[in-house]
C-alpha cells in the first residue's frame, strides 16, 4: 500500500481521502517512512518537522470527518524549498548564514497553502540562496538525483525534486530565477511549472534576483502542477510586482482547452552544446505534436540566444548583492565570534556565513551596479532584457508557445562542473530567457538517455496563459508513460 | 575683503501618516523600543515593501504647496550602504525622478521694528523626495543598541538651491517650512522628537565672485535656533580660515549647539558608492491629474498669501498679522469671528491678546478650548454698541473662556451692563467728591489728571458699571 501510495499522482490521492480509504495521517507516515529509508542516500531534506506535520495532517483528517474538507489539497503533504518561510519552521537557503534561523512568518503561498489544507512537509536542500544549477553550493551538502546517486539533481531546488522524485513527498514549491524548477525537474524526470513574473506572490520567498525569481511547483504529473499552482496563485497585497488577474481552475482548463496549437521551435535552442540524446528526445516529442495535429513553426530567437546568460547574470548579480546586504548579523542569522565593532561584524559574519558562489555574486553585482559602470552593464543589460521580451512577444504573435529543451544535458556528475563557474552557468541557456522575459516555462518528462537518466521537454507560454500551457503539457504526458516510470533508488 | 557666504540647506521631514512608508506597521514617537516593526521594518528573508498612499498623498501636497512640479511618475530606488540603523541595508528612496522638482520658500527676513514688516525673498528649491527613515542607535561603552521604531518613517527630503546668504536667511527658511508643512498638515515638524532635522551647505566667497568656494556640510543641526548659530559660526570660522591665509578643506563637520563648536567628522575622499539602481520590489506609481486635482483641493492658502489678505482685505495691522498668521487655526477662527461680528480689528485684538494669553494660561490649543467665533464676536459686538465697557469685556472675556458660556448670557446674568442711570451716576459722583477733596482742589487749580482719581472711585463704586462717558460729564458738572 505505501509503495503504491507514494508514487500516486496527488489528484488520485485527493480521491482515497476523500472516500475515507487513507486518512491524512497514514499518508503522511508513508512519506516519513520513505523518507527514513531513502534520504540518506538522497539527502533532500534539510529538515522535517515530523511531529508538527502529524498534528497537522491529524487536523486534517478532523476537518474531513466533519465535512470541511477545504478541496483537492487537503491533508496532502507538500515539500518547501528552504527559502520559502512557513512560521516556526527553520528558512535556511542552505547557507551558514541563516542556519539557525527560524521564520516567524508565513509566506503567502504558505498561508495559502495552509488555507487549502496541505500539510507543509520539510525543508528541502538547494543551491545557498538559489544560487546555482546543481545543489552542489548548499553548505549543508549535496543532494544526490535519486536516479543516478552520483549525479546532480540539478537546481537549484534540487532538493524539491529530489524529494519528489524519490517519493518523499508528493508534491513541492521551488524558486526559478534563471530555470531553477524547470532545469531540476528535467534531471530528475518531474513536471516542474515556473509561472508567469507576477502570477505567484514571492512575499515569504527570500529574494535572490527580485525582477527574475518566482515561485512554482515539483509534481509527477501534469494535473498535479495545476492542482498546486491553482492554490499558490493569485494577487497579494504583500508584494508589490504581483499581477491583478483572476486565477482559473487550472485543472478545469486542462480539459477545456484543447489544440491543435501553434507551437514554435526556436532553431538557436538546438544548436552546438545541446546533447545528442537529449536533441534526439526533444525532437521527437515535437514530432508527436506534429502529428497530433498542431502547426510546428521554425522560429528565431537570436538575442535571448546569443546574450540572456550575460543580460542575467549583470541583473540577477545586481539585484542579488542588494537583496543579501540585509544577512549582516546584526538582526538576526550567523554573527562572528571574532567580530570587534559594526564593520568587522559585517566583513567577518559574511566571510564566514556565505559560500564561494553567493560571494562571487555579490561580488560582481555590487560590481556591476558601481558608478561608472552602471551605465555600461546594468543599464544596458536592462535595455537587452527589454529587446529580448520583445523577441519572445513577437513570435508568440504566431505561436501559442515555444518547445525547446529544458537543459542541454541530462544530469550530470557531482563535481563534474563545480570547478567552472562558467560551464554550470552554461546548463541553464534555454530557461534563462524565459525568466527575464517573465514568461511561464514548464518541463515534462520526455524520454530517458540510454544511461536511464530523464531528459526534459520545456515548453514556454504566453504571459498568463498557465491554462494553455498545462494543457499543451497534459496532450504530450497523455499520450507518453515516461512520468509513470520511477527511480529503483537501489 | 568683504566675503559673502552661500548655503544652501537639506532638510529631512517625517510625514504624519498612520503606518510606515513600505508596510503596516504604526509609525510613531515613543513607543517602548523595538515594538514598532514587523517583517519588513527588521528585513527578514523574504519581506517585501508595498508603498505607502498616504505618504505619497502628503509629500505631493507639500510640492504643491511650495509651488513644485510634480513628476508623473513615482518611481523607486535602493541607496545601497550599510550601517547598523538600516536594517535592509539598502534604503528605499529617490535618485534621478524625485516626486517634486523646483519650488520655492518664501521666506520674511527680521524688519527694522517689530511692527514693520521685512524684506522677503522666495528661495528657489532643487527637488523633494520620499524615502524612509533609519533606525536609531544608543552608544554604550561597550555595546551599541538599535531601536527599529523610527525605521521606515516616511521622510522627505528637501534641498534648497545654494540661494541663502546669511544665517537669518537659514532661519527665516526653516520656520515658513515647518509652518507651511504644519499648517498642510503633512508633518507635524517637532525637532525635539527627530521629525524635522537639516543639514547645511555652506561655503563663503569674495563679494562679487560668482563661483562657488568650497563648501563644508554641517550636520546636527536638530534646533531651528541651532541650525542659524551652527550657520553663523561656520561663516566666520571660514572666514577666519581664508583671511588667515588658509583654505577651506570639503568636509562634514559636526556642530555642538550647547558648546557652540563644530568638529570635522569625514573628509571628501570618505564619500560613499551609493549604488543606486531601480528598486526591483516596486513598480513605478502613476500620478494622474484626477489624483493631483484631488490633493490639490485639499492645499490651505499659503502663508504669506494669508498675511497679504488680511493686510489688504481687513487691514489689519502687520503685528496682529504676525500673530494670526503663523497659526492656522487661529487665522480661521478670526476669520469666522470677523465675518460674524463685521470688525475685524476689533476681533482680531481680542484673538491675538486675550485669547492667546488664556491658552497659554491653560496649556490648551485653540481646538481644546470651550471658545467659539461666536463668542469673540459676540463679546465685540457687546464694546461696540456700548452695553459694556471694554474693562468690563475683559472679565468677561476671561470667565467665558473658562466656562464656554456665551458673553451675552454672562452680561445679562451678571448684570454688567454700563449703568446709564443719571440719578444712580449722580450718587456716585457726589460721594466720590466728597471723599477726594484733595482731588477736587488739585482739578480746580487746573490740574486736569486729578479728575482720575475721583473717576477711579467712581468706576470701583459702581463695580465698572458706570458709562465713562457719562461720569465725566457728570463730575465737571458737579465741580463746577
Amino acid at each position: 500500500m505505501a509503495d503504491e501510495l507514494i508514487f500516486r499522482p496527488v489528484a488520485e490521492v485527493a480521491a482515497l481521502l476523500d472516500a475515507k480509504k487513507i486518512s491524512s495521517v497514514e499518508l503522511l507516515r508513508a512519506f516519513v517512512a520513505r523518507k527514513q529509508a531513502v534520504d540518506g542516500r538522497v539527502q533532500a531534506f534539510n529538515s522535517l518537522d515530523e511531529a508538527g506535520a502529524l498534528a497537522l495532517a491529524a487536523a486534517s483528517d478532523a476537518r474531513r470527518a466533519a465535512g470541511q474538507a477545504r478541496g483537492p489539497l487537503e491533508g496532502i503533504p507538500v515539500g518547501f524549498k528552504d527559502v520559502i518561510a512557513v512560521e516556526g519552521q527553520p528558512l535556511t537557503c542552505s547557507s551558514r548564514m541563516l542556519a539557525n534561523f527560524v521564520s516567524p512568518y508565513d509566506a503567502t503561498v504558505t498561508a495559502k497553502l495552509k488555507a487549502a489544507g496541505a500539510i507543509p512537509f520539510g525543508r528541502l536542500n538547494m543551491d545557498e540562496f538559489a544560487m546555482g544549477s546543481s545543489t552542489e553550493n548548499s553548505a549543508f551538502g549535496v543532494t544526490a538525483n535519486p536516479w543516478d546517486l552520483t549525479r546532480v539533481p540539478g537546481g537549484s531546488s534540487g532538493g524539491s525534486a529530489a524529494a519528489v522524485a524519490a517519493g518523499e513527498v508528493p508534491l513541492a514549491l521551488g524558486s526559478d530565477t534563471g530555470g531553477s524548477i524547470r532545469q531540476p525537474a528535467a534531471l530528475c524526470g518531474l513536471v516542474g511549472l515556473k509561472p508567469t513574473y507576477g502570477l505567484v506572490s514571492r512575499y515569504g520567498l527570500a529574494a535572490f534576483a527580485s525582477s527574475l525569481d518566482q515561485i512554482g511547483t515539483l509534481a509527477h504529473t501534469v494535473e498535479d502542477a495545476a492542482l498546486l499552482l491553482g492554490a499558490i496563485a493569485g494577487h497579494d497585497a504583500h508584494d508589490s510586482t504581483s499581477f491583478k488577474a483572476e486565477v482559473p481552475d487550472y485543472r478545469a482548463e486542462l480539459a477545456k482547452r484543447q489544440g491543435p496549437w501553434r507551437l514554435g521551435v526556436p532553431k538557436e535552442f538546438f544548436g552546438a552544446g545541446l546533447d545528442p540524446e537529449v536533441g534526439a528526445a526533444v525532437k521527437q516529442a515535437i514530432e508527436f505534436y506534429r502529428s497530433a495535429g498542431c502547426a510546428i513553426k521554425p522560429v528565431s530567437l537570436p538575442l535571448s540566444a546569443e546574450y540572456a546568460i550575460a543580460v542575467y547574470y549583470l541583473i540577477a548579480t545586481a539585484e542579488a548583492s542588494s537583496n543579501l546586504a540585509r544577512y549582516d548579523g546584526i538582526r538576526y542569522g550567523h554573527r562572528s565570534k571574532a567580530a570587534t565593532d559594526a564593520i568587522d561584524i559585517y566583513a567577518k559574519s559574511r566571510a564566514e556565513g556565505f559560500g564561494e558562489e553567493v560571494k562571487r555574486r555579490i561580488i560582481l553585482g555590487t560590481h556591476v551596479l558601481s558608478s561608472g559602470y552602471y551605465d555600461a552593464y546594468y543599464l544596458r543589460a536592462q535595455k537587452v532584457r527589454t529587446l529580448i521580451r520583445g523577441e519572445f512577444l513577437r513570435v508568440f504573435r504566431e505561436c501559442d508557445a515555444l518547445l525547446s529543451p529544458t537543459s542541454p544535458t541530462a544530469a550530470f556528475k557531482i563535481g563534474e562542473k563545480s570547478a567552472d563557474p562558467l560551464a554550470m552557468y552554461l546548463s541553464d541557456i534555454y530557461t534563462i530567457g524565459v525568466n527575464l522575459a517573465g514568461l511561464p516555462g514548464i518541463s515534462v518528462p520526455c524520454g530517458f538517455t540510454g544511461g536511464g537518466l530523464p531528459i526534459g521537454l520545456q515548453i514556454i507560454g504566453q504571459p498568463f496563459q498557465e491554462g494553455a500551457l498545462l494543457a499543451i503539457a497534459r496532450a504530450y504526458e497523455q499520450a507518453h508513460a515516461w512520468h509513470t516510470k520511477h527511480p529503483a533508488l537501489t | 575683503m568683504k566675503y559673502e557666504a552661500v548655503i544652501g540647506l537639506e532638510v529631512h521631514v517625517q510625514l504624519r501618516t498612520a503606518s510606515k512608508m513600505f508596510t503596516r506597521v504604526a509609525a510613531g514617537y515613543g513607543q517602548p523600543e523595538n515594538t514598532l516593526t514587523d517583517p519588513v521594518v527588521l528585513a527578514l528573508p523574504g519581506a517585501l515593501p508595498v508603498m505607502n498612499k498616504e505618504a505619497l498623498d502628503k509629500i505631493i501636497k507639500a510640492g504643491l504647496m511650495l509651488g513644485c512640479d510634480i513628476a508623473p511618475v513615482c518611481k523607486w530606488d535602493r541607496k545601497n550602504y550599510f550601517y547598523p540603523d538600516s536594517p535592509k541595508n539598502y534604503q528605499i528612496s529617490q535618485y534621478d525622478q524625485p516626486i517634486c522638482r523646483r519650488g520655492a520658500v518664501e521666506i520674511e527676513l527680521p524688519g527694522p521694528a517689530r511692527n514693520i514688516m521685512g524684506e522677503h525673498k522666495k528661495i528657489p528649491l532643487t527637488r523633494i523626495h520620499l524615502e524612509e527613515d533609519v533606525g536609531k542607535l544608543t552608544h554604550g561603552a561597550h555595546e551599541s543598541l538599535v531601536d527599529y521604531n523610527r525605521a521606515g518613517t516616511p521622510l522627505m527630503e528637501i534641498v534648497s538651491e545654494p540661494a541663502l546668504h546669511s544665517a537669518d536667511e537659514a532661519f527665516a527658511f526653516l520656520t515658513v517650512l515647518r509652518l507651511t508643512l504644519v499648517q498642510g498638515d503633512v508633518s507635524d515638524c517637532d525637532m525635539e522628537k527627530g521629525q524635522l532635522r537639516c543639514d547645511a551647505n555652506i561655503s563663503i566667497r569674495p563679494v562679487g565672485e560668482t563661483k562657488l568656494g568650497t563648501k563644508v556640510e554641517l550636520k546636527n543641526l536638530n534646533s531651528i535656533s541651532f541650525v542659524r548659530d551652527g550657520i553663523a559660526h561656520e561663516i566666520r570660522r571660514q572666514t577666519a580660515v581664508v583671511e588667515g591665509g588658509g583654505t577651506i578643506v570639503q568636509e562634514t563637520r559636526q556642530y555642538d549647539g550647547e558648546a557652540g563648536t563644530s568638529t570635522a567628522m569625514r573628509s571628501k575622499e570618505m564619500a560613499h558608492d551609493y549604488r543606486y539602481f531601480p528598486d526591483p520590489d516596486l513598480m513605478p506609481v502613476k500620478v494622474d491629474d484626477a489624483w493631483l486635482a484631488a490633493i490639490r483641493a485639499t492645499v490651505p492658502e499659503g502663508l504669506f498669501d494669508r498675511q497679504r489678505r488680511y493686510l489688504e482685505q481687513f487691514q489689519l495691522p502687520y503685528t496682529l498679522t504676525a500673530v494670526l498668521v503663523p497659526q492656522l487655526p487661529l487665522g480661521v477662527f478670526f476669520e469666522a469671528a470677523a465675518r460674524l461680528c463685521g470688525k475685524p480689528q476689533a476681533a482680531a485684538n481680542w484673538i491675538a491678546n486675550d485669547l492667546q494669553r488664556e491658552l497659554t494660561a491653560a496649556h490648551l490649543v485653540l481646538a481644546g478650548s470651550k471658545i467659539k467665533p461666536a463668542h469673540v464676536a459676540g463679546l465685540v459686538q457687546l464694546v461696540e454698541t456700548g452695553v459694556i465697557s471694554n474693562n468690563i469685556a475683559k472679565e468677561v472675556f476671561v470667565e467665558m473662556f473658562a466656562t464656554g458660556e456665551l458673553p451675552e448670557a454672562i452680561v445679562g446674568r451678571k448684570g454688567l451692563q454700563q449703568s446709564t442711570d443719571t440719578g444712580e451716576l449722580e450718587k456716585w459722583v457726589a460721594d466720590a467728591i466728597a471723599a477726594n477733596p484733595k482731588a477736587v482742589e488739585g482739578f480746580k487749580t487746573g490740574n486736569e489728571k486729578a479728575l482720575n482719581a475721583i473717576k477711579g472711585a467712581i468706576m470701583k463704586a459702581s463695580a465698572g458699571k458706570a458709562n465713562p462717558q457719562l461720569v465725566d460729564e457728570i463730575v465737571r458738572k458737579q465741580i463746577g
